[in-house]
């Protein structure tokens, strides 16, 4: 079928979702999800949303900026920001007038609690500035936002994969989605799409991202020759639980845990003398693996603990209540009388589409693709520079979900109708059937296992160039062997089979475009730390890593940072 | 360890009946019943279908009937199920779209129902002020994940199709105790009728079922008896 929308949104999480409700009083704007809107991925977020509120302690938007671009290790465009940090409270007391939830103060004020690199006066010492529900924030927000849409009468497509970007004369026409439930695929046709698919976890082995999160709107637009902005920068956030990576959240060191050693030591102490267990994700990762690498791990294995015993039962069961029955269920572990087992575990991309701060996607020219949006974490604006803040994501999804969704209103006003390009379909069809006519051949399974494996090995916390070169060369024989991968089920309804095989198309390219730009950035910074250049080099590297597919093959090439504010300076907390 | 697996089977493309598939696969004591029925699908049997998404209990779409209780396939553990076949099966009272998926259009189509959203006007500049008591008193039940467990589990929905259904009455608590809300009155009416609150006679199978351990049916009583005191 050809479904008509002035716009079209992909994705259900908060970016999807805020921007569907600006745009929905004035235009018919649709919205597709792999999964049932509640279900989307911004739901697993547990530890707050950050905003200068001064609810706790006098705070400002200007230590938020500045916090921002520190803890992105300067690659942070400031302009960006200082968008986020100015408009946080904001959009803060709109969710809250919505019905967010939030834990209150005995005033009756929003609470907030310190988070990872949250500072006053400049990184004098930790701030409370998330605002959070317990530890199930994000749910809260999403459960509050999606019944918001469904009150304003917004039109979702649940189990709809995104499978394919229509692109013709330089902009964006329409997509091709997969209906789950029929096994049709159905083309979309709008004068506006935006993107908001989320992250790419899963194209490591340990992540805490759900198994939705195959990144296929930003591969699309990869495969659609449009560049991908900073993909290096891979989030590995410190505590994820040993063996599974299901995550602890960082509000649990933000209410006064710490990490310990074997030998029982605070060795945060040692990296972060300032701000200790709350210093930023990338650095309290690179600590536990530099403990793990000393034989400090417990028991000398690979994994240090999170401890949370200090903090009493009544805090625990107040605050972190979720977190602590992650730890009984998967490793039995009481937080109130026992460490949790802990090591990091793949969490989020601070590369993505680039996009301005109004959402508009940027071409290899740094114009903007007429019809085609981004927000999220599948976009990079890039307001979390080379490594993300804890609590800067949930507010980075409703502040530019937001602005993406007033500049669609904007730009409709002008925007005509673009002809459907002919057979909008026939290429997924294709594809597909290529797929489900394929007699022998390889599993799925044995592919995603082994990019998964390599890209854990040669691309996560360090990174080196023998590493990165090895990488690339399987990936290419992976490559090789998808082109015959071979699926069980031939059946119409419910073929996640076949939808398993088609991500992993993305899953193979996007590790393609964090492997590239990881080899060729040849200095460490913030979450992009190469063990053969040890040091940031801001008079060579100082820039934002674009990479492109182009019919001559992979070209990689740079863009400056926009900095306004705050002078690069070495960063020690 | 090997752990065998019984699952049910029905894809209406093609079977006349459901039946049940034997599987066995190698699993770490530590694993999830989830990580098994991927690994099955993956390895063994590409046609098995079942919902999942986040694997940790926070997304509620692999809730399913495990040795006969409903539950979630992320959250229960290999350990617990040594020695025993494992019986998986679609949760009960929906319809059977395929093997382990469920028609959901109705459970959602019956939250919309209850109104989930906040209802309220005249908003201050800042957030509106709600006391730490206050906002206690809907801290259980924000923990719903809409997974349906409790629809699946409790009796009277399974014999009266008509029932509002425990999950959206934990939707309808949240909105009716949270002091911002000025629509309590309103929603207390909407449910206090044969199908809605009164319908439940205290099984207590969706507070056992809960993967999130929400006291459903003390909530539901608690609501009951709210439509007593304010609307009688």
């Amino acid at each position: 079928m050809i479904f008509k929308h002035d716009v079209v949104i992909v994705g259900t999480g908060l970016a999807g979702l805020r921007a569907a409700l600006e745009v929905a009083d004035e235009y018919d704007v649709a919205v597709i999800s792999k999964v049932y809107p509640t279900r989307s991925h911004s739901g697993a977020a547990q530890g707050g949303i950050g905003a200068s509120l001064g609810n706790e302690e006098p705070d400002s938007w200007e230590w938020h900026m500045y916090d921002t671009v520190k803890g992105g290790d300067y690659l942070t465009d400031q302009d960006a920001a200082e968008t986020l940090a100015k408009d946080a409270p904001r959009a803060i007391y709109e969710l809250e007038h919505m019905g967010v939830p939030f834990n209150r103060t005995d005033e009756g004020k929003i609470a907030q609690r310190a988070f990872g690199g949250h500072t006053r006066d400049f990184g004098a010492a930790p701030i409370k500035r998330a605002c959070y529900a317990a530890d199930r924030t994000g749910r809260v927000i999403l459960d509050t936002l999606s019944s918001e849409a469904s009150r304003r009468g917004i039109r979702v497509y649940s189990e709809f994969n995104l499978v394919d970007l229509l692109m013709d004369k330089g902009r964006a026409v329409g997509l091709a989605a997969y209906e789950l439930a029929t096994g049709e695929v159905h083309v979309f046709h709008a004068r506006a799409i935006l993107l908001a698919t989320g992250g790419f976890g899963k194209v490591y082995k340990t992540t805490s991202n759900c198994f939705a999160n195959t990144g296929d709107g930003v591969y699309l637009a990869y495969r659609a020759g449009i560049p991908l902005q900073d993909m290096e920068f891979v989030q590995f956030h410190p505590t994820g639980i040993y063996g599974l990576g299901v995550l602890i959240s960082e509000a649990a060191r933000g209410e006064g845990g710490v990490l310990r050693n074997r030998e029982g030591r605070r060795f945060m102490e040692d990296y972060a003398p300032t701000i200790k267990d709350l210093a930023p994700r990338d650095m309290v990762s690179r600590a536990i693996i530099t403990e793990i690498r000393g034989k400090r791990g417990i028991d000398g294995r690979d994994f240090v603990n999170l401890d949370l015993t200090h903090l009493g039962k009544q805090k625990i069961e107040e605050r972190l209540s979720d977190i602590s029955s992650f730890a009984k269920i998967y490793v039995g572990v009481d937080t109130s009388t026992d460490p949790i087992p802990v090591s990091p575990t793949c969490h989020y991309m601070m590369g993505g589409i680039p996009t301005d701060v109004d959402g508009k996607v940027l071409d290899m020219n740094n114009t903007a693709i007429h019809g085609l949006y981004a927000a999220g974490e599948c976009a990079c604006i890039s307001v979390h520079g080379a490594n993300r803040l804890g609590c800067n994501s949930l507010l980075d999804l409703v502040v530019f979900g937001r602005r993406a969704g007033k500049m669609i209103r904007l730009d409709l006003e002008q925007a005509d109708w673009p002809d459907l390009i002919v057979n909008p379909e026939v290429k997924s069809l294709i594809k597909l059937k290529g797929i489900l006519n394929r007699n022998a051949g390889e599993k799925a399974v044995h592919i995603r296992n082994a990019l998964q494996t390599l890209m854990t090995k040669n691309c996560s916390v360090f990174r080196d160039e023998k590493g990165l070169r090895r990488a690339l060369d399987e990936l290419s024989t992976l490559k090789a062997r998808y082109e015959n991968v071979v699926i069980d089920d031939r059946g119409k309804a419910f073929n996640t089979d076949i939808m398993e095989a088609a991500e992993l198309e993305s899953l193979l390219g996007l590790a393609e475009a964090i492997l590239v730009s990881a080899l060729a950035r040849k200095e460490s910074r913030g979450a992009h730390f190469r063990e053969d250049y040890p040091e940031r080099d801001d008079a060579n590297w100082l820039k934002h890593t674009l990479i492109q597919r182009t019919d001559e093959g992979r070209r990689v090439f740079y863009k400056p940072v926009n900095i306004t504010r705050f002078e690069p300076k070495a960063r020690t907390y | 360890m090997e752990m065998n697996f019984k699952i049910f089977r029905f894809d209406s493309e093609k079977d006349k009946e459901p039946y049940y598939s034997h599987y066995t696969v190698d699993a770490e004591p530590w694993e999830r019943l989830l990580d098994c029925l991927n690994r099955i699908k993956w390895e063994q049997d590409g046609t098995l279908a079942f919902r999942m998404s986040c694997a940790h209990g926070v997304c509620g779409s692999d809730a399913m009937k495990i040795n006969g209780r409903c539950a979630l396939a992320c959250q229960k553990l290999v350990k617990d199920y040594q020695g025993s076949e494992v019986v998986l099966e679609p949760l009960p009272t929906f319809k059977v779209l395929k093997d382990l998926i469920v028609d959901l259009t109705p459970f959602f189509e019956r939250v919309e129902w209850v109104r989930p959203y906040l209802i309220a006007a005249g908003f201050p500049e800042k957030e509106r002020l709600q006391s730490p008591e206050e906002r206690k008193k809907v801290d259980e039940v924000i923990r719903c994940i809409l997974c349906a467990s409790c629809v699946g589990a409790c009796p009277v929905s399974n014999e009266n199709d008509k029932y509002i259904g425990p999950a959206q009455i934990v939707q309808a608590f949240r909105r009716i105790f949270d002091s911002r809300d000025q629509e309590k009155t309103e929603r207390l009416k909407q449910l206090d009728y044969p199908d809605g609150v009164w319908a439940c006679v205290n099984y207590f199978e969706c507070t056992r079922a809960c993967p999130k351990e929400i006291p459903v049916t003390k909530s539901i009583n608690k609501i009951k008896r709210e439509i007593e005191k304010l609307l009688r």
